[in-house]
């Protein structure tokens, strides 16, 4: 059950990411004092037309899939050991008697 | 007490998760990198949860070797794993904030060539561990406690070294409104990692303990 | 203390006698870090032939290959003759047998590198000793570092599947550090003018770092060459 409502928020996530990522707003004019994050100093090329959305949306994609694809392939693979470890006592257990 | 914990900690886990993106949008727009740079919020994060991976199992590696605990020996591994797959996610999601915001996917910079000289250490730990056979259980111990060695390396190497990758000192100096989101995504990602060594360890000593039961039926 | 640096050199002696005897591994590893040289120098062509900077790279390169494979062959010599099992049940500290086989390591790549430099200042016409003092210390100080992550990982491979490969694997990304220095201050030392500084700051690098692998070392190859 509680199962279940993990997994229905993982696709709420997944499904609610997305279109938050599809809306873009022009950003701010570029403020002085930027010594926090270097500017571009390698000459950028004026067909460089991959999308920032699109860049972002991989990026968080992947971070998603990574992670929790993961985490759920780890339980996963407890899941089938602990089986595994059911079927192995109860053959000692009954090799025993 | 893996069971107790686990499924409300991933319930709130998993909810931090669906709620960061909303955060992350409104947070305020860096100045020159407009939309690319709320890659940040995750990539750093990741960064954080990737040094204390290594920690973890550079520690538990310690431990293993100087006291020869099974279970200090699972966490090393556990740790290992997860140092690799954040480290994946660090040096993938960089290279696609950089290639807007510095016009390459990749630099040979202190930083990045010690974060994947790191990766590359740990991933030798795994291999090792999968294809060494008996006894590399304390081999790759060794490796792990050079990989952690590592950690404090790469992090200053952004301040010692003229970088193109930001400095430490962006963290303390973040605008107000950037703060919130990015603390938040650091919980939701130390979060997500304390979940991962806690399946994982204990993956680790079912494994043992089948192990030993297939020993058992073989008496 | 005595005993100590007695049981040191009881070790290395064993080394240097047997390979003054058959001179395996030196010269195979000579013939491989030319082979090296060699491959690397056409690898890296410009306009059909070969690159005039790349000297420094390719010095560290062959150092690092060749010195991979004087190891595992070092230590391969060691399970053969069965006599790791008879060091670390003889009397001595564990310590003291580690030291004693990275001196013998030490001599013998010094050895090759004492043929090998010359040879690479000659093929690309590298100056690599008008300062010939920071140009040693380079390479003192690259080769301790390398070859002392390069001892441990050895010994501990010796009995494991795979190890053939594994040493390389396991090495390669520690030494990353090692090799980027020695390159970078050879590099400097073989700019027109020398860059001094800039050589003296990763030689410093270097010894940085052997500190830092030479503690790591003595400290885990106890816990892990014990049973």
């Amino acid at each position: 059950m509680i199962k279940k409502a993990v997994y229905a928020l993982l696709l709420v996530a997944v499904l609610g990411g997305t279109p938050a990522f599809a809306q873009t707003t022009p950003p701010k004019t570029p403020t002085a004092g930027q010594d926090d994050f270097v500017p571009v100093s390698a000459p950028t090329n004026a067909n460089d037309t991959i999308p920032a959305p699109r860049l972002v949306a991989i990026a968080y994609g992947f971070i998603w899939v990574v992670l929790f694809g993961y985490l759920w392939s780890v339980r996963s693979r407890l899941g089938r050991v602990e089986r595994e470890m059911e079927t192995v006592s109860r053959r000692v257990s009954a090799g025993r008697k | 007490m893996l069971n107790r914990l686990f499924v409300p900690l991933a319930v709130v886990a998993a909810a931090m998760f669906a709620y960061a993106p909303f955060m992350i949008l409104n947070a305020p727009y860096e100045a020159t990198m407009g939309l690319v740079q709320k890659i940040f919020y995750f990539h750093a994060s990741a960064g954080m949860g990737l040094f204390l991976a290594a920690f973890v199992s550079g520690i538990g590696s310690a431990v293993f070797l100087f006291t020869r605990k099974p279970a200090a020996d699972r966490v090393a591994v556990a740790g290992a794993e997860l140092t690799v797959m954040l480290g994946l996610i660090v040096l993938v999601t960089g290279p696609l904030w950089a290639r807007k915001a510095w016009g390459v996917w990749w630099q040979w910079d202190a930083r990045l060539t010690s974060t994947l000289v790191m990766w590359m250490i740990f991933n030798a730990y795994l291999l090792l561990r999968r294809y060494g056979g008996p006894g590399s259980d304390r081999l790759a111990a060794a490796v792990s406690l050079f990989g952690m060695a590592n950690v404090p390396f790469v992090y200053w190497s952004v301040n010692v070294w003229r970088t193109l990758h930001p400095t430490t000192s962006v963290i303390p100096s973040l605008k107000p409104g950037m703060r919130g989101p990015f603390w938040f995504c650091v919980v939701a990602f130390l979060l997500v990692s304390t979940l991962i060594l806690m399946v994982r360890t204990e993956l680790e000593k079912r494994r043992q303990e089948l192990d030993e039961l297939y020993l058992a039926v073989e008496d | 203390m005595k005993a100590f640096a007695r049981a040191v050199w009881v070790v290395t002696r064993k080394d240097l006698l047997i390979e003054t005897r058959t001179r395996e591994i030196l010269f195979t590893t000579v013939f491989f870090a030319l082979a090296c040289v060699l491959v690397f120098a056409f690898g890296f062509v410009k306009e059909g032939r070969p690159m005039e900077d790349v000297a420094a790279g390719i010095l560290w390169i062959a150092i690092a290959f060749s010195g991979t494979l004087a190891l595992g062959r070092a230590f391969e010599r060691e399970r053969q003759g069965e006599t790791l099992r008879a060091l670390l049940i003889a009397p001595i500290d564990r310590p003291a047998l580690y030291l004693g086989k990275l001196l013998g390591i030490l001599i013998l790549l010094a050895a090759v590198e004492i043929l090998i430099v010359p040879l690479v200042a000659l093929m690309f016409q590298a100056a690599l000793f008008d300062h010939a003092l920071i140009m040693v210390a380079l390479l003192v100080a690259g080769t301790l570092g390398f070859a002392a992550v390069g001892t441990l990982f050895a010994a501990m491979l010796v009995r494991t599947r795979s190890r053939d490969v594994m040493l390389p694997v396991l090495l390669y990304p520690l030494t990353v550090p090692v090799i980027i220095a020695g390159v970078r201050g050879t590099a400097a030392l073989l700019q027109q003018p020398a860059d001094l500084p800039m050589a003296r700051a990763w030689l410093s690098f270097l010894l940085f770092f052997d500190i830092v692998f030479l503690t790591i070392s003595l400290w885990t190859f106890e816990p892990v060459m014990t049973e």
